[in-house]
């Protein structure tokens, strides 16, 4: 039996490192290649060498897709591909395919230029990866050779996030990567087609959460900021460059012009501006309204938001700042975070997820003491806020996305085992597919039951789609035909086409059976009483009487001849090909029993 | 399958595949040449225009003149300029179930089949293409709304009227078919029913058939299209061109093994190398501009003019024109300039790679910058405070009947320092000329048509290798005016077949076979038979199910089992209720290996006599005679039932089925 394997070597029942190993068919795809925020040693990356230990990667692997730009999906692509060594293809989005390599120069420039580390990749080796990326354009059929082809849809989660879809022949698997489904102030909701994948890899970041309405975490968030401002206190908003950054912006740009504010607002390093243009020229890649409006105002241009300068966090009075990494695990917003830290006025928002391990995790878990690195303990007297923007679907977007796609079976990953293990049971109970959440390394196989298709010639499809004694077109019809099997080629023929195309004759397979019946009367009398005897039973033939006195029903023969002995007798052959057994064996039995008495 | 041809226009073209049972329009490109027999419609007041003597009949008849009106031995219409649509008698058109677009020129009927003749399907075009195509539409409509004409001419349609007017009016085709401009409510209608597609996207019209549009490289989201089946394959090539400018570059390799091939939009200026072309226009413009005159360029506001502009952008600073001021004047501009650089995923790899950087993919951003390029709605408003001459205009329409270009040549046609530069390839500049002579200006033409040429086609044809093409009657023989050239036609083997308007072709092709899938349970229940070395086959019976033009077999059920024998039935009842075939049979049944297999069943009586054809086996006892031929057997016995069983299943131990 045909059976497709996933193996997590990141994002199983862990938020992080995403990486999926995908064999379906005989083809091995890899499904992102991320880091992991949470470690800094070599649990970073993921365990390559499981795919093979001395080989190279390109020989095992078919192809590598990336499904957005986010660092836990990407960040371990030049490492991957450079270090390790893979040169097949590489599949994201245009979006992707730009914005990916400055976040990995970002990444690369904190790791080795901060934090001094060596053995890292090189700026080069960025470059060098980004050139074996083939861009996609969604619904586009990528062929990526002659049986495997991966598709594109909109996953809505950031700029160019895509769910793909991964098919061999009749087997496909979907996998969404992060997605969204409720539109936001920039993007669209993920969307797909009912496609019926043998199985959906989906993310399960918000596996219990049902999300309270937009609107009320927008107004809170912006209470929330307003208040602080008014005290004149800083705000704090640690985010990642792309993405959620341009959705808060977007929400206090309008909010500072509704409400005539003059708090600055400021977004830091020079990514911003640059962040902004990327959204301005894939503008067709946000949601509707901005599309259709982008002429007369692009919404991507800010009046409020000004670029920050590392001197200004030292500024007196309330202020606004966006800054990056989103997770505070290094870079200015750790550097803004300590100096704003010890003062109660101050507030720093979380608008996402934070991994294990990060300040932003300690500070969200209610730690307020903690250890910087020169083992200098940090008061946290700000107060820490949590508003949940990150794009993930919750628990009932990824239920909304299972029931558009309709798979035949479910994958868990990006997670907390915890929270999976309830969602796959709601999963299980609500669609009655099986659901699975291997952990990282373990393997999960799924059986495919795959049709095989053939050609069939068109007189045999003709031939059966046109008999049958009632032509009812529900009614399910029975065909018969005679299947070729030449090299890697199916054909399904008529039995006579079959026999020609094999050069072979048609044997005939006759019977005659004599029967012998009671009728003292004449033969030609007997005859017409055979021949009305079986016109009234079998209605749904055609029986005929011929001039020559022999009768048909269908292509069977009847003839009647006197016993040669017996006067009273007359013989009855019966005579039929092995194609009208059945019926030939029925007659038989039928006239055996003699006939009717005359009336 | 049946091609309808509804239009006569080889880069216009409008056809419609009956294919599978399904019914596919092919573009629907709008004859705009019919405005040309029509007077201009100046935005302002034009004492010549309206100065116009009436056209009189030789026989000094003047109940014309009203509606024809005489400029230098021209006779024009004087009423809202009117278009040819695409046949629509032909077939019904309520019966199309889609429409695929190629490129935003080919989409310009699209509201008049859409709104006026009960179709109901969907339309599918590329996003490029769908924007592009609204800003041209939008256009249009307003450059003819905003210039009422209390007059609408009908007199001179009439038959036994056209017949005594002069060329070229006496000769227009389909006159009584001719239309006005669709207003915006129907453009609108119209685009709300298009679905919007990516190159490469497989798309199932009814399971039936799968259409896909590729890059062909000619315009910003320009597509070919291929519509298949499983087992055939038919290309639309339409508007492709080889060159590089700003549009993905075409993709060829997936033409390759069409059964047919259908090829419309070629250049319409064969001779006329674009590179040299656009060399010209620099140089005519750098020229009139350096003697202090204005240059106006008659253009669509997409397209080519983002060419234009890019090599204007490289070219003025060498040329010593960066204080020339260039304006770029049409309701549409701003939003054609501004989504030109949002569509970076259908631009050719140098302008894509400048997104990454991110930067705009087409210079004119900065020529806008810089205040060198300004674009205006029109010439009212801002445009006549800011209007600095000498300049250069950008503005439509090219066929010069129409929009601001008709108030630049009533303003600068009177002075042979101004000079005129036609681009676009759509219109004879001559023709359009005509209502404005005499005319002192100094007229360029510069047509630039990206689309292939005839050697291009020969090589594309040679690398693709369809069976058949089809292309419209004009590519099958020269151009008239060049009728020695006859390397301006399409040469292959076997020779194109060409269609005209009106025409309804049968296109040759024979399918033979359709693909079916068989469900994984009865696959597992066949026993495939080794006949031949390599060659294994297996009889199937199975229940066919269609839905949707899809066709599975699946095993057929369970017969259900006869109730254990309660009640005698009545003989009827026992009917056989389906016909259950049996398969053919094939070989021949050897006679000892067949005498010895009755002995071992327990048949001591037999005997074997020879025949002319194969030999007789009697069973003595039983009264039975076996007939054995080389392809046949005929066994006859008398009605013992389990004795003919018996013999039966020994023959079939001999024979193969199918």
């Amino acid at each position: 039996m045909p059976e497709i394997k996933v193996t997590p070597l990141g994002a199983g029942q862990d938020v992080g490192r995403s990486c999926i190993l995908v064999s379906i068919a005989g083809k091995n795809v890899m499904l992102d290649c991320g880091m992991h925020m949470g470690y800094n040693d070599d649990r970073r990356f993921p365990d390559f060498s499981y795919i093979t230990q001395n080989g190279r990667l390109t020989d095992f692997l078919d192809c590598v897709i990336i499904s957005h730009f986010h660092l836990d999906h990407c960040g371990a692509l030049p490492y991957f591909s450079e270090m390790v060594g893979y040169d097949g293809p590489i599949y994201m989005t245009h979006p992707t395919k730009a914005i990916c390599p400055i976040l990995l120069e970002d990444y690369r420039k904190i790791t080795v230029d901060k934090k001094g580390e060596t053995n890292f990749f090189t700026s080069q080796m960025i470059k060098d990866c980004m050139k074996k990326v083939v861009a996609v354009h969604l619904h586009q059929t990528v062929q990526v050779d002659e049986e495997l082809e991966i598709k594109a849809y909109y996953a809505g989660h950031v700029l160019g996030a895509a769910m793909f879809q991964i098919k061999v022949g009749c087997e496909s698997v979907v996998y969404t990567g992060d997605y969204n489904m409720t539109p936001d102030r920039h993007l669209g909701a993920a969307w797909i087609d009912k496609c019926r994948p043998d199985l959906l890899i989906s993310e399960s970041t918000y596996a219990t959460t049902i999300r309270d309405s937009k609107r009320c975490r927008e107004r809170d968030f912006l209470k929330k900021v307003h208040e602080t401002v008014e005290r004149g206190g800083k705000v704090l908003i640690p985010v990642f460059a792309l993405g959620r950054a341009q959705e808060l912006c977007i929400l206090l740009e309008t909010f500072w012009e509704r409400m005539n504010l003059k708090a600055p607002i400021y977004f830091s390093t020079g990514l911003t501006e640059k962040a902004n243009h990327y959204y301005k020229l894939f503008i067709t890649w946000t949601n509707q309204k901005i599309r259709k409006t982008f002429v007369q105002r692009n919404m991507f241009e800010f009046k409020h938001i000004k670029a920050f300068d590392r001197a200004f966090a030292d500024n007196p009075g309330p202020m606004v700042v966006f800054a990056t990494p989103g997770m505070l695990h290094a870079g200015q917003s750790l550097q803004i975070f300590r100096k704003w830290a010890g003062n109660e006025k101050n507030m720093v928002i979380m608008p996402g997820y934070c991994v294990q391990g990060t300040v932003g995790h300690k500070i969200l878990s209610g730690q307020r003491k903690l250890e910087m690195e020169g083992r200098q303990i940090l008061e946290v007297k700000m107060q820490v806020e949590y508003m949940s923007f990150s794009a993930h679907a919750d628990a009932k977007g990824i239920m909304q996305l299972i029931r558009q796609a309709e798979p035949r079976n479910v994958l868990l990953v990006h997670g907390e085992a915890k929270k999976m293990e309830f969602l796959k049971q709601k999963i299980e109970q609500e669609f009655h597919v099986s659901c699975f959440m291997p952990a990282n390394g373990e393997t999960t196989t799924i059986l495919t039951n795959p049709c095989i298709p053939v050609d069939i010639s068109l007189g045999l499809l003709k031939r059966e789609t046109a008999i049958g004694p009632v032509p009812d077109a529900k009614k399910p019809k029975l065909m018969h035909g005679t299947l070729l099997m030449k090299d890697n080629s199916f054909q399904l023929v008529s039995p006579e086409q079959a026999l020609k195309e094999l050069g072979l004759a048609e044997h005939q397979l006759r019977f005659t059976c004599r029967v012998h019946i009671q009728d003292p009367r004449k033969e030609h009398e007997t005859v017409l009483r055979v021949y009305n005897h079986l016109k009234g039973i079998l209605k749904d033939y055609s029986v005929q009487h011929l001039p020559d006195g022999s009768i048909t029903v269908e292509s069977i023969l009847i003839q009647a001849t006197a016993h040669s002995e017996d006067q009273g007798t007359k013989v009855l052959l019966v005579s039929w090909t092995y194609q009208d057994e059945e019926l030939g064996s029925y007659l038989t039995s039928l006239l055996k029993k003699g006939l009717p008495q005359s009336t | 399958f049946l091609q309808y041809c509804l239009s006569g226009h080889p880069t216009l073209p409008c056809n419609v595949l009956k294919f599978k049972s399904t019914t596919i329009m092919l573009d629907c490109g709008l004859d705009m040449t019919s405005t040309l027999n029509f007077l201009p419609l100046p935005l302002v007041q034009s004492p010549r225009l309206s100065k116009l003597p009436g056209w009189v009949l030789k026989d000094g008849s003047t109940f014309l003149d009203k509606e024809l009106k005489e400029c230098s031995g021209h006779v024009f219409v004087d009423s809202v300029p009117e278009f040819c649509l695409p046949e629509t008698e032909l077939l019904d058109l309520s019966t199309v179930d889609v429409i695929l677009i190629s490129n935003y020129h080919c989409m310009m009927a699209l509201p008049y089949i859409t709104e006026y003749t009960g179709f109901t399907g969907t339309v599918y075009a590329t996003e490029p293409t769908v924007q592009i195509g609204r800003l041209l539409m939008e256009e249009l409509v307003n450059s003819i709304e905003r210039v009422p004409k209390a007059q609408s001419a009908s007199m001179w349609k009439n038959k036994e009227v056209q017949r005594l007017l002069p060329a070229p009016l006496k000769d227009a085709v389909e006159v009584s078919m001719w239309r006005k401009c669709y207003t915006m409510p129907e453009v609108n209608a119209a685009l709300s029913k298009i679905q919007l597609v990516g190159y490469s996207q497989k798309i199932e019209l009814f399971g039936a058939v799968q259409v896909t549009p590729l890059s062909s490289g000619y315009a910003l989201g320009s597509s070919n299209w291929i519509i298949q089946s499983h087992y055939e394959k038919v290309s639309y090539v339409s508007g492709s061109s080889l060159l590089t400018t700003h549009p993905q570059p075409m993709d060829q390799a997936s033409l390759k093994n069409s059964d047919v091939l259908i090829l419309t939009g070629l250049t319409q200026i064969p001779t006329a190398n674009p590179d040299g072309m656009v060399g010209e226009f620099c140089s005519n413009l750098a020229m009139t501009v350096r003697n202090g005159g204005n240059v106006l360029v008659p253009c669509y506001p997409s397209g080519v003019i983002y060419d234009l502009l890019e090599c204007l952008y490289q070219y003025i600073d060498s040329a010593g024109l960066s204080n020339v001021p260039f304006y770029f004047i049409s309701p549409v501009a701003n939003s054609s300039l501004e989504f030109s650089q949002i569509f970076a995923e259908w631009l050719c790899h140098n302008k894509q790679t400048k997104v990454y950087l991110p930067e705009p993919p087409f210079p004119h951003a900065e020529l806008i910058q810089t205040n060198k390029l300004k674009h205006y709605p029109s010439i009212h408003g801002d445009f006549s405070n800011d209007f600095k001459q000498p300049c250069v205009v950008f503005t439509g329409h090219p066929s010069l009947r129409f929009g601001d270009v008709v108030h630049f040549m009533e303003l600068w046609g009177k002075s042979s320092l101004n000079t005129v530069i036609f681009t676009e390839p759509d219109f004879s500049y001559l023709d359009a000329l005509a209502p404005y002579q005499p005319l002192a200006m100094k007229c360029v033409y510069c047509p630039i048509d990206t689309r292939l040429n005839f050697i291009q086609v020969s090589k594309l044809l040679k690398e693709v290798q369809p069976l058949h093409v089809v292309c419209p009657e004009q590519y099958t023989q020269p151009p008239p005016t060049q009728s020695h050239r006859t390397d301006l036609m399409i040469e292959c083997q076997p020779p194109a077949v060409s269609y005209r308007r009106a025409e309804v072709l049968t296109l040759p092709y024979k399918r033979r076979y359709e693909k079916i899938e068989i469900m994984p349970d009865l696959a597992d229940s066949l026993v495939p038979l080794e006949i031949k070395p390599g060659i294994s086959l297996a009889t199937v019976s199975a229940v066919l199910h269609t839905k949707d033009n899809k066709h599975v077999l699946q095993l057929p059920p369970k017969p259900p089992q006869p109730p254990a024998s309660k009640k005698r039935k009545r003989v009827s009842d026992d009917v056989p209720e389906c016909k259950s075939l049996k398969p053919l049979l094939s070989g021949s049944i050897p006679v000892e290996q067949f005498v010895q297999t009755l002995e071992k069943h327990g048949f001591s009586d037999v005997k074997v006599e020879d025949t002319a054809k194969g030999h007789i086996v009697l069973l003595q006892e039983a009264e039975t005679l076996i007939q054995l031929e080389e392809d046949s057997t005929h066994i006859i016995c008398d009605n013992d039932e389990p004795l003919r069983v018996k013999l039966r299943d020994l023959v079939l131990k001999f024979l193969q089925k199918f």
